[in-house]
């Protein structure tokens, strides 16, 4: 029999010990990198402990940091209805899914600290603007229907992104979208019924939803990002299956579901090149404005600098309930 | 701003029904086990996905490591003869 040589190393589930190859030579590192590329090629799901090339993690990181900071950003684009909300209802229903939202921001925080980052360090990195998070939520909301559209079109397009998601190679993560996915049709449906209702309405509520519509449309394109022809890293992505389909791909099918759910309440998508092509069995569609998209990635959307302000207001508001809760964890051991 | 002093971390782990084994969810911050299970219980069960929930803290928990799994896991490689599909016996019976 072999001989048995079993390391129990202690450590910390979700903090890995990021290996230090420095005493690797580089076709050891390589050749450690094939095989983490057929191993994934054949199936396997990554754990925190797992090795993996350092650029994967990197990649990673980046990724599942922007998606918890979006979820978090995204609080406040809806948050800003929560007082005006038109019924008790409607109030209650807008707060369970805006929770739900800062739930989503703690998941992914939480998968993505086995990376190796601490939560407050990518939250630093929210707050100090250096950080990137989906530039949707740099859209201003102007009137109740935008709340309908966003829960329909932007969680919507989210849902499209992170059904996929779920299936990708990292484990954690994969796991944090399952469970995203299965509460995302509630918003989703929340927000698309608030359209619906206010397409049975008046003349004035009618043009609310069509105007909200109009503004939102696009951008919620733009979610999936620009073409892979110019993502420098979607190659990688895709060859380790952390991503697993193009974005012009995922734009596609949220395109082809999403028609017919305007059709189906009368909303017009403000798009005169969309045309059904029996051919290729899907919608084409216009020419998607990047210039725009690039000036809001950027900063200069229309609301980069008020979210940025908010999301720190919130963060000081915040600062004396994690004070007392310290304090009361502090007093606790004492006695 | 205010890094380095965050929360340390705890496992949670749920039971989704009586009965049932409590399964890794994920993990909060908190700076203590009362407040560990409140945001537990807020993150990872706002729709009733459990009835009880355990926190443990992040560094209380021994994992194996995935490089040794082979030797790990080597002494019960070759007994085939625990699994019953490892038994040919009679052909046609209904039990057994
Ligand atoms: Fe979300
Ligand atoms: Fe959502
Ligand atoms: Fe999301």
């Amino acid at each position: 029999m072999r001989r048995l040589v079993v390391t129990i190393i202690l450590a910390k589930l979700i903090r890995p010990v990021i290996p230090m190859d420095i005493n690797v030579k580089m076709d050891d590192l390589s050749e450690k990198e094939n095989a983490f590329n057929d191993s994934i090629q054949a199936g396997k799901v990554i754990e925190p402990k797992d090795w993996m090339p350092e650029k994967y993690r990197k990649q990673l990181l980046r990724m599942m940091s922007q998606h918890a900071h979006s979820e978090v950003v995204g609080m406040l684009p809806e948050g800003n209805w929560i007082s005006r909300a038109p019924s008790l209802a409607r109030k209650a229903i807008l707060i369970a899914k805006v929770q739900d939202e800062a739930g989503h921001g703690l998941y992914i925080y939480s998968a993505a600290e086995t990376l190796g980052m601490d939560r407050s360090e990518m939250i630093d990195q929210l707050l100090s603007g250096k950080a990137k998070y989906s530039s949707i939520f740099n859209y201003p909301t102007l009137t109740w229907a935008d709340i309908g559209a966003i829960g329909w079109l932007v969680d919507g397009a989210a849902i499209v992104n992170q059904t996929v998601l779920a299936k990708c190679s990292y484990g954690p993560y994969s796991r944090a979208m399952l469970r995203i996915c299965r509460e995302e049709n509630f918003h989703n449906k929340q927000g698309y019924q608030i359209l619906a209702y206010l397409m049975r309405g008046t003349q004035e509520q009618k043009d609310m939803a069509q105007d909200a519509m109009n503004r939102w449309w696009w951008p919620a394109l733009m979610m999936f990002g620009p073409s892979d022809k110019e993502s420098p890293n979607s190659a990688d992505l895709l060859k380790w299956k952390v991503k697993l389909f193009t974005n012009d791909d995922l734009r596609q099918r949220f395109i082809d579901r999403t028609v017919e759910q305007a059709q189906a309440i009368g909303l017009k998508i403000p798009d005169d090149k969309l045309k059904w092509n029996e051919e290729t069995r899907h919608y084409d569609f216009g020419e998607i404005n990047w210039d725009e998209f690039f000036q809001v990635i950027n900063g200069n959307g229309p609301c980069n600098k008020l979210r940025l302000k908010q999301r720190n207001d919130a963060h000081a508001n915040g600062q004396w309930v994690r004070d007392a809760a310290k304090a009361y964890a502090a007093k606790k051991k004492v006695n | 701003m205010e890094s380095n002093h965050q929360w340390p971390t705890w496992e949670v782990f749920t039971q989704k029904k009586q009965g049932a084994p409590h399964e890794h969810a994920g993990s909060v911050h908190a700076p203590d086990g009362e407040i560990a299970l409140l945001n537990a219980r807020d993150v990872y069960s706002r729709r009733q996905e459990g009835v009880n929930i355990w926190v443990v803290p992040s560094d209380a928990i021994i994992a194996s490591s995935p490089e040794d799994a082979g030797a790990f896991f080597d002494p019960a490689n070759d007994k085939m003869y625990r699994s019953p599909n490892f038994f040919k016996t009679a052909d046609g019976l209904k039990q057994i």
